[in-house]
């Protein structure tokens, strides 16, 4: 539908306009929202900053500790952790948020706006074409905001440092669904696949809010999946019998056994009847008022008594493995996503 | 060489045809004017010219056989769309930039002192334009590009009578001065009868008539006569429309330059572009077509 054999072919000698020609028109146009990116990055990165240096402070004299095997040690360390780790999990916590406004903010008004305001029937049809006008918007804004969010990545990780080293739980893990996803990889990858959703919701949609609460629905819907069901199947999980895993490390599963059979909940609460103690879980266990204090830990008690405890759990030495596959994901994601959207501005227009 | 030229052209929205059938050849060279109802298909016809949106069915070349959005079509091409749409923070400034960087050939110049005659301020974003300033800035940055094909789409709907006026002057200053082709659609035909040398009729998105104003002035005539005999002499004729009053007929026919003797107590007359118009939009079944097609509606319209 598209050779036409008429009175004469175009002209042969007509290069395309230079990719240069669109830097200006891209920044002229994009300036503002380039500001807010950095706003967006750098109110928290200032914070970051500012506390990261207080915690690399707090933490110098527990790495001086000496003996660092020493119950003092132990103390100061475990001091550290109370006063910074809490406060630490929650900011990486609120972060999560700014790959999502990136996306909508920056990603679904790209498109969006020229169709609400019908500019797109202005720059769709000057002579520099529309396919390579919009190759020459998305790519460059790309770039940006994922380098951006790749920078504050490193100020996240470096600022991160110390409650790594001191040791935490699975709650402040590196491994953790909320922490790991504002490291340099990952928040590079998920900022730039916000972007992206953002740029293929504002085509199709073609209208500011609606696209920007589409790319918000879309976004937080494969973050969360990703954190709660993907990530942990990355590499298959290490399995112990050994009655404590370590204690940072990214716990999937625990079960028991009993004779080489699989111990149900039913057998638990059967073996510790005598002790008084309840099986709530295949982990949580409950003494009751007879329980006798010399019984210890139920855990140690039930393996005393013939059963064995199985843990599969992901350990954190892992975690730049996974940095490099999520990252390898969403990066091939994204590039799907924009050539989708640029296929779609090529092809649909009014 | 054709300007605009379209083979069988169809424009489908999900279910429905916006356009369907199309086929015209506009020469190079001419103010056309593409009139029709609202929701005619006008619009859709020149977004299919601009390269907007792409055909369901048939083929669209522009400047004498570039596909219509190909790169070397863009390039000849300038358009400004319905209610002039231009980034409202930008200054117009800003826009002669813009538009000098996403196109081959750019008269800043030529831009910048046109701008200056119609006091538009450089520093002004387009926000703070008022319509007509605004028009006449998309119809400059339009113009500077040297375009062979300027295509404006309803392009004087949102002017005050003596904007639009301004508007049309400078479209036909850069007519004459630089022999650029012009195809500008609009619902209102008075604006259009002063300046327009070819016509395309579009209703019900089909093309109606299409043919250079003085042929078809030429080839259609008022017929007014006694009522009583108009039917029977209407058999005889291609009759575009008829009107008949208690006393008086008015019929007018298509003569494809044909001159026949007028009965007595006939009277024939000139047909204005108007009139002309007027009678096919009311006549959707007539046809004004160069070729067979148009003879065999012709025929259908006589019945």
């Amino acid at each position: 539908m598209t050779a036409l054999p008429m009175d004469s072919l175009p002209d042969p000698h007509l290069r395309p306009l230079p990719w240069r020609r669109m830097a200006w028109v891209t920044w002229r146009q994009h300036r503002l929202t380039l500001a807010g990116v950095a706003a967006l990055f750098g109110a928290p990165a200032l914070y970051l900053l500012v506390r990261g240096l207080q915690l690399h402070h707090a933490y110098a004299p527990i790495t001086a500790c000496q003996p660092a095997a020493s119950n003092r040690c132990a103390a100061e360390a475990h001091q550290f952790s109370a006063a910074y780790a809490h406060g630490a999990i929650v900011t990486a916590g609120l972060l999560q948020v700014i790959p999502l406004l990136v996306g909508a903010f920056v990603g679904a008004p790209i498109l969006a706006r020229e169709f609400e305001t019908g500019t797109f029937r202005y720059a769709w049809t000057q002579g520099f074409g529309r396919t390579r006008w919009t190759i020459a918007k998305l790519v460059p804004l790309a770039l940006a905001v994922a380098l951006t969010a790749a920078a504050f990545g490193a100020l996240f990780s470096w600022y991160y440092q110390p409650i790594v080293d001191v040791g935490g739980d699975s709650d402040s893990s590196l491994l953790a669904a909320t922490i790991f996803d504002v490291h340099p990889v990952a928040i590079a990858a998920w900022t730039l696949v916000a972007f992206a959703i953002g740029a293929l919701a504002g085509v199709l949609i073609r209208r500011v809010i609606p696209a920007l609460f589409a790319t918000l629905a879309v976004w937080a819907a494969l973050a969360f999946l990703t954190g709660a069901f993907l990530r942990p199947h990355y590499q298959a999980p290490v399995v112990t019998t050994a009655a404590a895993t370590p204690r940072s490390a990214l716990v999937i599963n625990q079960w028991w056994t009993f004779d080489g059979k699989p111990a149900s909940l039913d057998m638990l609460n059967r073996a510790l009847r005598p002790v008084d103690v309840q099986a709530l879980t295949l982990q949580d266990f409950q003494p009751g008022p007879a329980t006798p204090p010399t019984v210890g830990d139920p855990v140690r008690y039930l393996i005393r008594h013939g059963y064995t405890q199985y843990t599969s759990y992901q350990p954190t030495s892992r975690f730049w493995t996974w940095q490099l596959i999520e990252g390898g994901w969403l990066l091939a994601l994204s590039l799907a996503v924009i050539a989708i959207t640029i296929r779609q501005v090529s092809r649909r227009a009014t | 060489m054709s300007i605009v030229e379209a083979r069988g052209l169809g424009k489908r929205y999900g279910g429905t045809w916006a356009l369907r059938d199309c086929t015209l050849a506009i020469p190079a060279g001419h103010v056309a004017a593409l009139v029709g109802p609202n929701g005619a298909g006008k619009t859709t016809l020149l977004n299919l010219v601009v390269g907007l949106a792409g055909p369901s069915e048939g083929l669209v070349s522009v400047l004498g056989g570039r596909p219509a959005g190909s790169p070397a079509a863009l390039d000849g091409i300038a358009f400004v769309a319905q209610d002039t749409p231009l980034y409202r923070s930008l200054t117009a400034a800003d826009m002669l930039h813009m538009t000098r960087n996403l196109n081959r050939r750019f008269d800043d110049r030529f831009a910048r002192t046109r701008l200056g005659e119609l006091a538009i301020p450089l520093e002004r974003s387009a926000g703070e334009l008022s319509g007509g300033q605004r028009a006449q800035l998309a119809l400059t940055l339009a113009l500077a590009r040297h375009p062979q094909l300027l295509v404006l789409d309803e392009p004087m709907a949102m002017l005050d009578p003596l904007a639009r006026h301004d508007f049309m002057a400078t479209v036909m200053t850069a007519v004459a001065d630089d022999g650029v082709s012009v195809l500008l659609s609009s619902h209102v035909l008075a604006e259009l009868e002063r300046v327009a040398d070819y016509l395309v009729l579009v209703s019900h998105g089909r093309i109606q008539v299409s043919g250079e104003v003085d042929d078809l002035l030429a080839e259609h005539c008022v017929l007014t006569g006694p009522a009583a005999e108009s039917a029977a002499y209407a058999e005889r004729l291609s009759v575009v429309h008829a009107r008949r009053g208690e006393a008086q007929a008015q019929l007018l026919v298509r003569t494809n330059r044909g001159s026949h003797a007028v009965p007595a107590g006939w009277e024939k007359h000139r047909v204005s572009l108007e009139e002309l118009t007027l009678a096919y939009l009311r006549e959707p079944a007539a046809a004004a077509l160069p070729g067979p097609r148009a003879a065999a509606n012709a025929v259908r319209a006589m019945r």
